[in-house]
């Protein structure tokens, strides 16, 4: 049990997540908040048998990861806004050719060079829009080192479940921050691994979906011999250029994650059947959101909390039942309002939703949600 | 001698989609036959390639492909290889490709001299998009970006690689096919980062613009202009103008970079027993 019993920071709860995961690849660029991350599996990885390699520069992080998960291994790469902004077209052609990987952005300060070690919630959008054209997306966001250990294995299950990339977006107070974790035992720890073809060579089409809507993957150097492109494709895996390939190919990578919200989309909330007003949070915003909401209810107001750990896809019929019953939602973020545009689009009822929002790279104060509760109470 | 080129190639994706008389078909088929002369087991052997003409050789190769994002098929390739090392991994670009987008990851391969082979088909053009000019494109000749004469200066590839670090480099040409099949099966078996520039022709995009209007007066000029490295020390000055250097122009055993990584795992796991 001792052993088990950590201090660590949320960078490092990533490294220990991963892991955990599986984790046997690793291809990073440094950058301030995020380094920790790379140094952590640099040590750890090749005790496990796996891979650190660190890239000549982020484009070629993100490509160097899809190019090991194609080779089989559980890959992860891990930045921060610049570095992020870079990653975007590779990370669009994972989305496109499926490939299970996990990439982290612990958030900093933007645009540009911004403030490099103060905290931000500002890539919330970019994690959903970053790259061109539609595209599904994946996004979680911890607010604890606890948090950050466990979503870092369910961004590796997402990821070899559904076959696509999901982004971990830690904050910097979160990816710095040093809190107690109990790591559970190996064997309480749900692992999935890709689905791998159980028809030969000659019957496969690499994009054909099976049961499901997530094809089935082979390893490079198993003998399926198969394409893989950017391009519009068919089941096939190659290009033929029509608007019905594309059409198909577009609505089954939304459907595969729409049609599994229920696995998906995971949020806690603290609601109680009288509450009138609702601090909607996530990350480390999240905090602070929870010691507002307990201070609230001791002076007699009626106030309840949401915590999103899933941010995209966006839980928008939860929120439209949450909009029918409360008087107010209150949305702090580190950003000048992301979420709370999602949250507006969702409520159709006659809650007010108000925003507080803090971009000069200081946190929110329990004490600035909790006028906020006062003023709208 | 004859090569098993049909069981290399995905039969049904033929014919390609390249211009007629441009060199990259010659120049696929001729790695084809290299592959072939090499030995490789198909099976354990990846195709990765970037955007552009040179981008489209992939989907035509019976192997496991991989048709990337401009300019970063090596960097795709390096993930590949770290993650599977027995796998022999072939890298197909070209000159905007691998020289000007990908430039920097083309010297940082080059550098970790991992274990891979880099086809860069230069045919002094960007041929997919109508004929802008590349950093191959020479200094004065005519592009559509260039419609007042081209002034950038070229890359010496072989050079640039070499001051890189890689172990095996070669040129050949879409003409000199047996030499070009040698030095693709040599560039196949060498253990380190392999860059084999293949001199290609485009006819549409590049010849027509700069005097050479026909794929035979290009592969002429190919023949005319190279030069066997065996007698290239022999020439002198005036005599190497205009001309180039073809065949293996470097090769250096050198240790390769997951070779490398496979000793750290070994000496950690070693010392966590």
């Amino acid at each position: 049990m001792r052993d088990r019993i950590k201090l660590l920071q949320g960078d490092e709860a990533v490294v220990e997540g991963a892991i955990a995961a599986g984790a046997k690849f690793f291809a990073g660029y440094p950058i301030t908040p995020a380094s920790e991350i790379a140094e952590g599996l640099a040590e750890r990885l090749p005790i496990y048998g796996g891979k650190f390699i660190q890239m000549e520069d982020e484009l070629a992080s993100m490509a160097c990861v899809i190019g090991a998960s194609l080779s089989g291994l559980k890959s992860i790469t891990a930045t921060s806004g610049p570095g992020f902004s870079l990653k975007q077209e590779n990370l669009g052609l994972g989305m496109m050719i499926e490939i299970p990987c996990v990439v982290v952005n612990v958030q900093r300060v933007g645009p540009s060079t911004g403030l490099p070690t103060s905290p931000s919630q500002g890539d919330v959008m970019q994690a959903k829009w970053g790259t061109h054209g539609d595209h599904p997306v994946i996004a979680l966001a911890p607010s604890s080192v606890k948090e950050t250990f466990e979503l870092t294995i369910t961004a590796f299950n997402f990821a070899e479940r559904f076959r696509t990339p999901v982004i971990l977006l830690l904050d910097e107070i979160v990816g710095h921050m040093r809190e107690k974790v109990v790591l559970p035992n190996e064997e309480d720890i749900e692992i999935w691994n890709r689905k791998k073809p159980e028809v030969g060579p000659e019957d496969f089409n690499p994009y054909q979906e099976t049961d499901g809507l997530v094809p089935p993957m082979p390893n490079y150097g198993e003998g399926y011999r198969y394409h893989t492109t950017g391009l519009f494709h068919d089941k096939t895996g190659f290009p033929r250029g029509t608007n019905e390939d594309a059409k198909n190919l577009m609505d089954r990578l939304m459907a595969k994650i729409e049609s599994n919200m229920d696995i998906i989309s995971l949020y806690e909330e603290d609601i109680r059947d009288d509450d009138e007003i609702i601090v909607l949070a996530y990350g480390s915003t999240m905090r602070s959101a929870i010691n507002a909401i307990s201070q609230a209810r001791k002076a007699g107001i009626k106030a309840g909390w949401i915590k999103l750990k899933t941010i995209w896809p966006f839980p928008a019929d939860y929120i439209k039942e949450v909009g029918k019953r409360a008087k107010a939602i209150i949305i702090p973020e580190l950003n000048r309002g992301q979420i709370i545009k999602e949250v507006r689009e969702n409520i159709f009822g006659n809650a007010e939703v108000h925003g507080i929002n803090k971009y000069d790279g200081t946190l929110i104060k329990p004490e600035e949600i909790l006028n906020m509760i006062q003023e709208v109470k | 001698m004859g090569y098993k080129i049909d069981e290399y190639l995905r039969q049904d994706k033929l014919p390609h989609i390249w211009c007629p008389g441009c060199g990259h078909g010659t120049i696929m088929g001729n790695l084809i036959r290299g592959i072939d002369k090499a030995n490789l087991d198909p099976d354990k052997t990846v195709v990765v390639s970037g955007i552009g003409c040179s981008g489209r050789a992939s989907g035509y190769m019976n192997f496991d492909t991989l048709h990337t994002t401009h300019g970063r098929a090596i960097a795709f390739a390096t993930g590949i290889k770290l993650a599977n090392p027995k796998l022999n991994v072939i890298v197909i670009t070209g000159d905007g490709d691998g020289a000007a987008i990908g430039g920097n990851h083309l010297i940082h391969g080059a550098r970790r001299n991992i274990d891979l082979t880099v086809v860069l088909m230069n045919n002094h053009i960007y041929g997919m998009t109508s004929g802008q000019f590349s950093p191959m494109t020479p200094t004065g000749d005519n592009a559509t970006t260039t419609p007042y004469g081209n002034i950038d200066q070229n890359f010496d590839l072989a050079g640039l690689t070499k001051a890189s670090g890689a172990s095996f480099i070669a040129r050949g040409t879409a003409y000199n096919t047996r030499q070009l099949i040698e030095i693709f099966a040599e560039g196949l078996l060498h253990t380190g980062f392999s860059f084999i520039e293949a001199i290609s022709q485009c006819p549409v995009n590049y010849g027509r613009r700069n005097g050479l209007s026909s794929a035979v007066d290009m592969l002429k000029c190919q023949r005319d202009s190279s030069v066997n490295i065996r007698k290239w020390d022999s020439l002198s000055e005036e005599e190497k103008k205009g001309k180039f250097p073809t065949g293996v122009l470097y090769k250096e055993d050198k240790r390769e970079y997951t070779e490398m990584y496979q000793e750290i795992i070994d000496s950690v796991q070693e010392e966590a027993k």
